[in-house]
Parts: structure tokens; C-alpha cells; sequence
């Protein structure tokens, strides 16, 4: 009997992700909570600006591009236009949490039953490592060399702590992918991020704290215990918001 | 018994399997690269698989299959 395999709702289709990169497992964690949901034929994708902006190769639902940071913009029409469908936003930190912070906290302040994935890995992947809204004080970027210094670069956004402050949003909630148990409990906070939208509950979101390998200048391995060392210090995990506790 | 399959053409040899795997019966190839140029993944003591799915639940591209 197969315990584990390929979700339904990934194309068939290689990750042009780097190696080790955790965008692949949160791809799969989308796409079991689809398969899981049974909601395939009515889900609706939309794929950011950044690494996974070629996000609508990958997922086998409908899947739209939006203009970099606008996606929740654009998963608002798309809700709106069809209440039946399931509606989800994929996004890094630089497309959430930079160009599109109006289209963030304005989405999530109307409370739009839509669900967002938001990976947070604190630094510009596609365009080379600068540094992203989210990255730590002291992190060395290609735009940071001397480490993020507050006085002059500012510190690092919050997003869970900051959407938290708003009173619509359903389901805020902070996890990551750097061990096989926290690979599991993100699944569960992704897949009821999707549920609650079935459910009609209103805007959730979903942090994953995520690597990349390439541009921290580490091995894989390195990178994911480099999640526990500094990035969870700074971005604690759990649950920001959630109506229905 | 345990079974893994490995689309080792998927595969980019990052290492994060080896890592998870609790029996430490996983490792990359030093004998051969994959079409992308990678040493995949393979499994160097079959019968010591318990099937926990961990190497799968860490793979970045969906490279591993585990049956029961």
C-alpha cells in the first residue's frame, strides 16, 4: 500500500527550485490539503512575483499571475467574481511583505475568505540575496554587507504580529518546514487555512519560515537548523488569530 | 516490509533525507550523477526500511514513494 506519494494536485512537472530549497515541501503541503479537501476542480491559484512565480507550472488547479504584491488583489476579484471556487495566494516575503504590503493588510482588514501562503525566508531569492523587509538585524545580503543595521535599514516586519492588530482576519498562524514534525504541523495549519475558506469563515493566512540555501550561503542541511537558531528567536511560531478558539 | 522508489532523475541531491532518516540508511551516490548533474539519493539498506516516510516528508521534489 502507498503510504506517501506525489499529490494529485502537482503537475507532473520538475521544481526549478535550487537544492534543498523548502518552497518544494510548501508546494506539497498546498497541494495534499487540495487533495485532501477534495477541492481540485474548483480551486483557483494565484502565483507571485519572486522564486515561485513560476508557481502556475506546478499546482494542476486553474492558476492566475498577478502583477508583483497583487495577488491578494487579484484573489479578491476572483472570489468575489466566483464565491463557489476555493481561492489561495501563494507568496514570498518580498512580494507580500514589500510591493504588496497595501494589497496584504488591506485584504486581510476587509476579512476576503481567501486563503493566503506567505514563505518568509528573510531575503530576496530570485534577484540574488538582497535584503527583504524580513530580513534579521545583523543578516549579511548582498544589499546589507555589513549586516542589517536598524539605523539606517529598520527591522524586520512582522507580519502574523502586524495582520494581528486587525480585527476581520479569521486565521493567522506561524509555522515552518525544517523538521519532519514541524513539516507535519504545517500541513495541518495549511489545510485548515483551506478549510476555513470552504467553511466561509473569512481571511487566513498561513507564515511558513522558509530557506534558501543559495543566497544565506549554506548547505541545506545548515540552513534548516539556521531556522531554529536565528529565524525563530526573531519569528516565533504558533497561532496569531484564530475566531473559532 | 518497506518499500522506497526513488524518480531519481528528479532528484537534486540536497541531502535533506539523509538527514531525517531515523535508521541512517540513506545516502548520495558516489558513483554516479543523474541527467541534471546531481549524486541522487539511494538506499543503501533496504531491509532495514521501516517505511516511516520521513526521507519523503522532507524531499523538496517529490522524488520518493513509500510503500507499506
Amino acid at each position: 500500500m502507498i503510504v506517501f506519494e506525489k499529490p494529485k494536485a502537482l503537475a507532473d512537472v520538475p521544481f526549478h527550485y535550487c537544492p534543498g530549497c523548502t518552497h518544494g515541501i510548501i508546494h506539497r503541503l498546498v497541494a495534499e490539503a487540495i487533495d485532501e479537501l477534495g477541492v481540485e476542480g474548483k480551486t483557483i491559484g494565484i502565483a507571485p512575483v519572486g522564486c515561485s512565480v513560476l508557481a502556475y507550472n506546478y499546482f494542476a488547479c486553474d492558476m492566475i499571475e498577478a502583477s508583483h504584491g497583487r495577488a491578494p488583489a487579484v484573489a479578491t476579484g476572483v472570489k468575489r467574481a466566483l464565491p463557489e471556487s476555493v481561492v489561495f495566494t501563494y507568496q514570498g516575503d518580498g512580494d507580500l511583505a514589500s510591493i504588496g504590503l497595501c494589497e496584504t493588510v488591506s485584504t486581510a482588514a476587509r476579512g476576503e475568505n481567501i486563503t493566503v501562503i506567505f514563505i518568509n525566508n528573510a531575503i530576496y531569492g530570485m534577484t540574488g540575496g538582497q535584503m527583504a523587509p524580513t530580513s534579521l538585524i545583523g543578516q549579511v545580503t548582498q544589499t546589507s554587507p555589513y549586516g542589517r543595521d536598524p539605523a539606517s535599514q529598520g527591522y524586520p516586519i512582522k507580519v502574523c504580529e502586524l495582520l494581528a492588530t486587525l480585527d476581520a482576519p479569521a486565521y493567522l498562524e506561524r509555522v515552518t518546514v525544517n523538521n519532519v514534525k514541524n513539516v507535519r504541523i504545517a500541513k495541518r495549519a495549511i489545510k485548515k487555512a483551506f478549510q476555513n475558506q470552504v467553511e466561509g469563515k473569512g481571511f487566513s493566512l498561513v507564515e511558513v519560515l522558509s530557506t534558501c540555501p543559495t543566497n544565506w550561503g549554506m548547505t541545506p542541511q545548515k540552513a534548516l537548523e539556521w531556522i531554529d537558531e536565528a529565524m525563530i528567536p526573531e519569528y516565533p511560531l504558533g497561532v496569531y488569530r484564530d475566531k473559532e478558539a | 516490509m518497506a518499500r522506497l522508489t526513488f524518480k531519481e532523475e528528479l532528484c537534486k541531491g540536497c541531502g535533506l533525507c539523509v538527514a531525517a532518516c531515523p535508521k541512517h540508511i540513506l545516502e548520495l551516490s558516489n558513483t554516479h550523477l543523474n541527467q541534471k548533474g546531481y549524486a541522487p539519493v539511494k538506499l543503501m539498506k533496504p531491509e532495514e526500511c521501516i517505511g516511516c516516510a520521513a526521507c519523503a516528508t522532507m524531499c523538496p521534489d517529490c522524488v520518493i514513494t513509500v510503500e507499506r
